[in-house]
């Protein structure tokens, strides 16, 4: 009786006092297990039922080589461009006085709060020959709908909050002592960007730049609309894999699901070593 | 007057106040930045949202109006509302009970299951919707078979365990009032349960229907809850971190139970955070459309939710009624942004942490 008595105490003195550790756990790992861990092993079963050879051959072919390099492309570049205009937005959101700016701030979100479905239609809308956009871009030989084009403004829109939102907390951060050192000691403003700004700023940088290409990398809904699905020009990874399944072709769906899902743990684990950069960046500044 | 100069100086860039040249950018390049900005931000943002109310009421207030009440429309906003409704009580109940695990206990393993935790961040909702289909689908594991395997062994568990829990009370097991009832109800829970499903499940098996769960509501909800999974416990694990366990703990040593601490402590230290999480929850939940598209098998009326509806309608050109139900999804956008900007600063961050 007093070996169990010990022993309880003393795992209570090591996990934490307050009650509720085997109900919490318990609750956690059944719906985690149910929801998410189960349906993702029984994908690599299913994938690894194949063969390697059976997966290698549902995974080539022009259309499936053509989608991936669509998506991760393309994923690539919309990325970039939010790399340029994410951090342009957070750099004039934090550090600038306007009119308008906490609406603006706010607006930042929209694209995380706006159903995907909502924001393919209204893109599209928008960037059709006779649009609100479109028809501006049209006297220039600039087609959006069903091109690469609409793909990557797609794949930006929903990106943008990512990217905004990694380096806007880091931005406030920054210290200013610096600045003013690198001022005082003769630094014209541009070499203060360079020089001292850029360098604190590039993890939290790569890390919104990551999060944009993962986010981009698996998106569908605003992408069916805009893109117009054309194999080898702008269908991505996702719709070919609802193309298969609406083909009844399990087999492939799966190769592909496995494949992509091989590519989204990378980039978790790309983006948790980025943070953790960044935040060991943070604790040897402060 | 005197505590201002030292806020300014931080925050330099007031245009009020002259600037040291080498602290700031020159005000010409401030001012193209912010153009630049608000432009990208105008066309790239707003627009989209405008058009949506525009082409919405382009033919009409009448046709949108039309459009909302017709019966399609109207089983796809139920559908909808039904899924989120489960997927905030799922995923309420997870993200409390991982917040708690995550912040009030030291165990091996901790930091790997935050990581599991985020998954479905990094997932396509496509591969949301395959994982489902493939578990639960034409050659996938559960299905009618599932149904007659295992519910004798729920029915036979319900009965015994009803049983038992009667007994307990009738032989004055529970030393409360309350508590005796709770036992003898929850007992006769179980009775109802068994005997009341037994007849439903034998009509099912006996059709020889397929216990439908992709192309149907369940499908549909898993799937929603699979992607919205993080939302909860991603808001509330770095709030009831920051308010700490003194209280509770101080609680619990003053002689206060579990649920009686957690309650009267925790919710209320915790109650904005949980609705911000359920705010950016829900949000999500009804505008799910990937991993909702690969589970529903759109049939009209049955398995559409709010934003299939729209791509169904849009496919069909009917782009006034497409674009009034986006109006209905968009103005849900509005009142999540506005919330969570109200919460925000009651929260006193930034952002949230996507």
């Amino acid at each position: 009786m007093s070996a169990t008595l010990s022993w309880s105490t003393r795992t209570r003195q090591r996990i934490g006092i307050l009650p509720g550790f085997g109900l919490s756990l318990g609750i956690t790992l059944t719906y985690l297990s149910t929801i998410v861990l189960i349906p993702v092993a029984a994908l690599f079963i299913h994938a690894s039922g194949l063969g390697w050879s059976g997966l290698v051959e549902k995974l080539s072919g022009a259309r499936v080589a053509g989608a991936f390099k669509v998506t991760f492309g393309i994923s690539f570049i919309a990325a970039l461009v939010n790399l340029v205009f994410g951090t342009l937005t957070a750099w004039v959101l934090v550090r600038y006085r306007f009119p308008g700016k906490r609406f603006f701030d706010a607006m930042v979100d929209l694209p995380f709060a706006m159903p995907t479905a909502v924001a393919g239609i209204a893109l599209t809308a928008l960037f059709a020959p006779n649009g609100w956009i479109g028809s501006w871009l049209e006297p220039l030989g600039l087609t959006v709908n069903y091109t690469q084009l609409g793909l990557g403004i797609a794949l930006t829109f929903i990106g943008l909050p990512f990217m905004v939102r990694t380096l806007q907390p880091v931005i406030e951060e920054l210290s200013r002592e610096a600045e003013e050192a690198a001022a005082c000691l003769g630094a014209t403003r541009a070499q203060t960007v360079r020089r001292v700004i850029f360098p604190e700023l590039l993890p939290a940088i790569l890390t919104g730049f990551a999060l944009a290409f993962a986010r981009a990398v698996g998106e569908y809904g605003s992408v069916v609309f805009i893109s117009g699905n054309i194999p080898r020009y702008t269908e991505v990874i996702p719709q070919l894999i609802i193309i298969r399944l609406e083909q009844y072709d399990y087999q492939g769906a799966t190769a592909l699901g496995a494949a992509m899902l091989v590519v989204s743990f990378s980039l978790l684990l790309i983006i948790n070593l980025l943070q953790r950069w960044a935040e060991r960046r943070a604790g040897s500044a402060a | 007057m005197s505590g201002i100069p030292a806020a300014r100086l931080r925050g330099a860039t007031d245009h009020g106040v002259p600037a040291r040249p080498g602290m700031t950018e020159p005000t010409w390049l401030r001012w193209l930045l912010i153009g630049i900005t608000a432009s990208f931000l105008t066309g790239f943002l707003l627009l989209p949202l405008a058009v949506v109310f525009y082409e919405a009421f382009r033919e009409g207030a009448r046709v949108y109006f039309a459009s909302l009440v017709e019966p399609y429309a109207v089983s796809a906003i139920r559908l909808t509302l039904i899924t989120a409704f489960f997927c905030l009580i799922g995923n309420t109940i997870f993200g409390v009970a991982a917040a708690w695990l995550l912040t009030r206990f030291r165990f091996p393993g901790k930091a790997f299951l935050i990581s599991l935790i985020d998954i479905p961040f990094a997932v396509s909702p496509v591969i949301a919707g395959l994982v489902l289909v493939l578990v639960f689908g034409l050659h996938g594991w559960a299905g009618n078979k599932a149904l007659t395997f295992f519910w004798p062994i729920v029915y036979w568990l319900s009965l015994g365990l009803g049983t038992l829990l009667l007994l307990l009370t009738a032989i004055g097991y529970a030393r409360t009032q309350r508590l005796r009832w709770i036992l003898g109800l929850v007992g006769v829970g179980f009775f109802a349960f068994a005997f009341g499903f037994d007849p439903v499940v034998a009509r099912y098996l006996a059709a020889g229907k397929e216990w439908q769960i992709i192309f149907a509501t369940p499908g549909i909800v898993l799937a929603t809850i699979f992607v919205t999974f993080p939302f909860v416990a991603r808001e509330l694990i770095p709030v009831m971190q920051s308010v700490g366990q003194e209280e509770e703990l101080a609680a619990i040593s003053l002689g206060a139970g579990g649920w009686t601490t957690f309650w009267r402590i925790t919710v209320p230290n915790v109650k904005w955070g949980l609705i911000y999480g359920l705010i950016l929850c829900n949000a999500r939940a009804m505008g799910e459309f990937g991993a909702v598209t690969v589970v529903s098998g759109n049939i009209r009326g049955r398995t559409n939710t709010m934003p299939l509806h729209i791509e169904v309608l849009s496919n069909e050109f009917q782009f006034a009624a497409s674009f009034a139900i986006s109006s209905v999804l968009a103005l849900l956008a509005i009142v999540t942004l506005v919330i969570k900007t109200i919460l925000e600063r009651r929260l006193n961050r930034p952002g949230p942490e996507l």
